[in-house]
Order: structure tokens, then sequence, then C-alpha cells
């Protein structure tokens, strides 16, 4: 039996990272994500975990340390935000191009600019494709539980990729809910020890990381990230298949809520599913066949399940929690779409861009995106398919 | 035991070996090499080094030229990257996750791009934070392995790739920063300033003590490069001499804050001798540029004679 807690995202992301006990932690303060390192210093402090808590001066020197660290032989683990990640941006793809299982937790905010600290998922969408797995949570709990999994997904042999566990900035980091903790044994055995196969402070077998990679090789190296990447969503399934066995709770991919007979969904990810899930029951009390499919698998993307999931529907809408600036749509319904056609299952889509900059998203908007599903199953017709939520328009109060 | 070139050649294994693809006549592979023949022949050493000449000339995959364990990620974050793994060192060992015996030393290369510029930012937070490394600058004065450009690093009126010598300004028209200097300013307990010269004393002894000091340290090293100085390669060991004898590149190290200079020239050389066998300071000697001779000899004698005093005022205060 669990330990039952109150707990805001920020909290829960460190008590996950004390009862993991990294060797190693090297962060940076940035909104809202500060308070992970903050608490997390504080277990150092006090002597609660092992860690060496490194308090460098940037977020680009907090990943390279974080490189270092895991380079060397060690766990190591950081967090951040927004510019703080964008800063890290080099050190993304370097992280994962070294395969070295880093683990950050990522409290999802604005990337500027103009300076905004609230939440949206532009930051995680700038590193997308950098070769990291990539989870998200829609609240403590699921932030909490992807993070004592992340490890023994990220270590895995197969893997050896860094990843990421997003939550929404504020709505969760920040949000004190109901959360239950397993106990600190539990994690330990569960987590397990570190052993990497060939790492820096191993002085019976000195490696060299991060050779110039010319034309004859660099090719190959990028297609095994690439394979590694495909192998993690096994690996991913498997992890949870354990973790449910030791807390009961279920963990796939991405949740299907009242899918199975909908007519209609919602694609999203992180907090919103939340709200979402709320409208789908209000509307199911009305009689209309609303679902939700909430992603919690971003990176590596669930290409077949996806389209297999939404194949049944009439009409699905995608929200992006980042504008892409691209004329074309957001990243996830990108991603949605291209795994539908690829999949040969049609079904009419659209797209919204909601939530930017913090920009409240109420249950009133997303019924409304129902409503609009609602009008494309009557009419069989898309206007456009590329759609902002929430957004002022001239004229608008 | 008394410094002897020869023994330590004989005696001490080579870490950095040859093969590499490091220019004829550049400087910096010796100044490499000797470092890492301080280190005591049982200690292992993790060595870092920054995007840039050495590090693309020594480790083109699958071959590596350090017989260390060895790190690159980025051209400036060379600092953080060591002390990451100097992190991971002194925590696993503390946790009993490493064999109880032997040591691990933990050295950092980089030019001057990737050290005075790229990587000040990086380089003085792991030397603030007070991690057990050295980091060591090859300064050859300019962006070499990027076809020359200036560096804040680069001597006043050189001429480079992005401060070429024109017929309206006459090169690089900014004066060198001082590394050495900068990094004294951060109270580490070991900073020096060193080159390859004279059977490469000065250099090992500085290294030496470098790597044996417990905490950071420092070590700023001329490395000249014949691409981007415009010297025959058989001459590097002539224009170390040069760059010390003129006191252009004056030697000496500071000790928890004491400065004390370690070689002090018995006779000071006018800087021309060392301008004059380097292409970058050919414009300097064409007739109605005296004025610029002049000037850069104001400059060194201003920076050693700020140097003599450095000296004077810190050892009082000892």
């Amino acid at each position: 039996m669990g330990i039952r807690e109150r707990l805001s995202g920020n909290e829960a992301a460190a008590i996950a990272m004390k009862q993991i006990n990294p060797d190693v932690v090297a962060a940076f303060p940035i909104t809202p994500s500060t308070e992970i390192p903050q608490y997390f210093s504080t277990f150092v402090a006090n002597g609660a975990v092992d860690t060496e808590f490194v308090a460098v001066e940037s977020e680009h020197s907090a990943m390279s340390a974080c490189i270092g660290a895991e380079a060397a032989g060690s766990r190591a683990m950081t967090a951040t935000s927004a510019n703080g990640l964008s800063l890290m941006w080099e050190m993304i793809y370097i992280a994962s191009s070294l395969r070295l299982p880093i683990v950050l937790s990522l409290v999802n905010r604005a990337v500027s600019g103009p300076l905004n600290i609230h939440n949206d998922h532009s930051d995680a969408m700038g590193v997308r494709d950098a070769g990291w797995i990539m989870l998200f949570s829609e609240n403590n709990q699921e932030a909490y539980d992807n993070t004592l999994m992340a490890h023994r997904i990220a270590e895995n042999k197969n893997v050896l990729l860094p990843l990421m566990v997003c939550q929404d900035g504020f709505i969760t980091s920040h949000s004190i809910e109901n959360i239950e903790l397993v106990e600190d044994e539990k994690v330990k055995e569960f987590v397990g020890e570190y052993h990497p196969e060939h790492y820096l402070l191993n002085k019976e077998e000195p490696i060299a990381v991060g050779p110039l990679d010319l034309q004859s090789y660099l090719f190959e190296h990028k297609a095994q990230q690439a394979e590694a990447m495909k192998a993690a969503k096994q690996v991913i399934l498997d992890v949870a298949k354990d973790f449910e066995k030791m807390t009961g709770r279920k963990y796939g991919l991405f949740e299907e809520y009242k899918l199975d007979d909908a007519e209609i969904a919602i694609v999203c990810m992180n907090s919103t599913a939340g709200t979402t899930k709320f409208v789908v029951d209000n509307l199911r009390e009305k009689g209309i066949k609303a679902g939700l499919l909430k992603i919690r698998v971003f990176r590596p993307f669930p290409v077949d399940e996806v389209a297999n999931a939404l194949s049944h529907l009439k009409a699905i809408a995608i929200l992006d929690k980042a504008d892409s600036l691209n004329a074309a749509g957001g990243a996830l319904f990108e991603d949605v779409t291209s795994a539908m056609y690829v999949n040969n299952k049609h079904v009419p889509a659209i797209n919204y861009v909601y939530g930017i900059g913090g920009r409240d998203t109420k249950a009133d908007d997303i019924e409304s995106v129902y409503n609009d599903l609602l009008e494309i199953v009557k009419t069989n017709k898309i206007d456009n398919p590329y759609r902002y939520l929430g957004l002022r328009r001239e004229g608008d109060k | 035991m008394a410094y002897n070139l020869k023994e330590i050649i004989a005696t001490k294994p080579v870490r950095f070996t040859s093969g590499h693809r490091m220019c004829a006549g550049c400087g910096a592979p010796p100044v490499a090499r000797h470092i890492m023949r301080a280190l005591k022949p049982e200690d292992h050493a993790v060595v870092a080094v920054a995007t840039g000449c050495m590090e693309v000339s020594t480790f083109i995959y699958p071959y590596t030229a350090w017989t260390d364990s060895f790190i690159h990620t980025a051209f400036e974050c060379t600092a953080a990257t060591l002390s990451g793994a100097e992190a991971a060192y002194v925590s696993m060992k503390k946790q009993g996750k490493l064999p109880k015996d032997g040591d691990t030393k933990f050295i950092a290369f980089g030019g001057d791009g990737g050290t005075y510029d790229i990587g000040l930012q990086s380089l003085s937070g792991a030397m603030e934070r007070g991690h057990d490394m050295v980091y060591v600058c090859y300064d050859n004065g300019a962006y070499m392995n990027t076809g020359i450009q200036r560096s804040s690093a680069t001597p006043k009126f050189a001429d480079t790739t992005t401060s070429p010598a024109g017929s309206v300004i006459p090169g690089k028209m900014q004066s060198r920063k001082d590394l050495a200097k900068i990094m004294a300013g951060h109270h580490i307990p070991y900073v020096a300033q060193t080159i390859g010269y004279m059977n490469f004393k000065d250099l090992y002894e500085k290294a030496e003590k470098a790597i044996y000091t417990e905490g950071p340290a420092f070590l700023n090293v001329l490395a000249p490069c014949p691409r981007g100085w415009g010297y025959p390669t058989d001459m590097l060991m002539q224009i170390n001499k040069l760059a010390v004898e003129t006191c252009y590149w004056p030697l000496y190290e500071v000790v928890d804050g004491v400065y004390h200079i370690t070689y002090k020239p018995a006779k000071k050389l006018p800087v021309e001798e060392f301008l004059k066998p380097q292409k970058r300071f050919k414009h300097l000697f064409k007739p109605g540029n005296e004025w610029m001779i002049e000037e850069f000899q104001k400059e060194v004698d201003k920076r050693w004679q700020e140097l003599l005093d450095l000296e004077e005022i810190t050892n009082k205060a000892e």
C-alpha cells in the first residue's frame, strides 16, 4: 500500500528524485521548475541523498555537467523549463548522440519571446526530434510515476537514450493535489542500481567519448539512435507492466478515455486531458459519444497504435499547446495525421493551437471543440483544419 | 628530484600518442604530451577537450591519440562537462561505487577561442565551484581551427581573417585579454602561465603542481600556430623563446593569491624580435608603421611592470 500525500507537481518530481537517489544532480533555477532543485538541494543539505549537487552557472552547463557525470558512469538528473531547455539545446542533442540515459524533469513553459513564464509546450516541441524519450504527465501522480519509471526505460541496453518527463508549468507544478507515493525501499528495488558497460571512470578500460565523426560513420551512428528510439516503445510498455505490479497503476503509450465507442475525440497531452475528461463525462450524459486519447509517450511516437485507436472515429481534433509557425499546423497534429495516413486510416481531423503562454483553457473551450467536431460529422466539411482555441480576435472583448 | 627532461621522456609513459593529425610546427601537441607526462604513472585521468584543433585532430572516429579516458562534448562547455565527471567521481567514491585504490585526475584542454571567449562562463563557473580539476588553455591567439579568426586572445595589430590588415584598419585594433589574471581573480589555489621552453621544465613543474594541488587550477600555455602566425614550422621553439625573452609571454604562477614570476630574462629583448618572424605582423614593419611597434612595446612593458608590481605587493602581504 502506497503512502497518501498532498503534493505539488514540483514536489512530486523532487521526491521521486530523492527516492531514486542519483549520483549527480546539476541544475540551474528557472521558473516554474526552480522548486525541483530547491527541494533537492535541501535533501542534499540534510544528508537525505548521496547525490553531489552541482549548482551550475547556466542550463547549458547543467546539461554539460550531466553529460560529463553520466559518461563518467554515474546517474545524473536535472530539471528545467522553457529558455533553460533552449539554452541546453546544443547539449540535448549531444546527450542523446552519446547514448547517455540522463533523466530531465521538464516543467513546460512558453519559450521566449516575448518573455512569458506560464505554461505551454513550446519548450518541449523545440526538442521533439533530438533523440530524447519524452513522457507527458496529466497531473502530479503521473509526473511522479513517470519519473520512477524513467531510469528503467532510459538505461535499458536496447535503449540507452536520455529521457524527459514533462508536466505543465504552474497548472501541475504548483498545484497541490492528492498523490500516492511508493515506499522508499520499493522504489530503490524497482529502479535498481546503474551498471553501465563502458564509462570514463573505469580505469581498467579507458574510453574515448564524443569523437569527430565524419562521413564514413555519422550516418550509421544516427541510424543506431533511431533504432534505439524504436526499441524504446516495447521497453516503456514492459516497465509499465512491472510498475503496475508494484502500484496497481496502469500505464500505456497513451490513455484512451471513453474512446472505444466514441464517435468524436480529442487528442491532447498533459493537464488539458483532465479538463477534457470532465467535458467528455458531461457530453456522455447528454448522449454525445465523445472520447479522449491522451498521449503519454510522445517520443517514440506510437504511430501504428495511435492510428488504430483513432481509426473508428468520425472526426478528431488534435490539440497543440505550441504553435509551429509553419502555416501547416502543430507538431502533434502533424504526427497524428501522418500516423493515420501511413496506416491508411482516414478520419477527418482538425488542429487547435491553444493555451499559448498560459492562456486558460476552460471546460467551455473544450466543449466548443467537441461541438465543432459534431458539426464536421454532420456536414462532412472542414473549411479550415488549422485553428486557434481561446485566441482573442479583433473586435472581441 | 631535479627536473631531467631525458629521464622523464625515458621513464614516464606517453599518454598523448603520435599519429594524431595536428600540424607540423604546432605548439599544442608537445604541451599536451608533456602535461600528461606530469601525471603519476599509477594515476588515471579523465581528459576533456573543447571543440577545436586539438579535438578534431586527436579523436577522429575510430582512432584516438589519448590513452586515458577522454570526453569531448562541444566548444563552450568543456569545464562544465569535466566538472560533471569530477562530481560523479566524488559521489561514487563517497558511496563506495569505485575501487578504493588509485586516483583519477581531471584535466581539460581548450584553445583560446574555447576558453577566453565562448567557454569563459563555463570555465568561471567550474573554477568558482571548486572542482578538483585542471583547466589548460593552449593559447594560439585566434580561432585557428576555423581558419584564423580573431579572438580576445589575439594580440593587437595581428592580421587575422576577421581582423585583416587593410588599407584603413591595420589588423586587430584591441589588446588581448589577460586570462590568467581573470582566473587569479577567482581566488583558486593555483594559476600559472607557462610555455614549452628550456627543456619544458617550467611547463612540467607547473603542470605537476596544477594536477596535484587540491581544488581547481588553471594553466595558460602559449602554443604558437605556424599557419595563423606565419612562421616556418621548424621555428616553433625559437618563437617560444622569443615570446618569453621579450616578456611578451611572462612565465609566472599565482599560488593562493601570491604572484611568483618564474623566469625573468637577464636582458629583456625588444618585442620586435618576437614580431618579426611572424607574417601576421608583417605590416608592422612597413615604413610609416613604426608607431605600431612602439605601441606594442609600450603595452608589453606596461603589463610586465604590472606583473613585477603584483609580485612585490602580494609577497609583501605574505
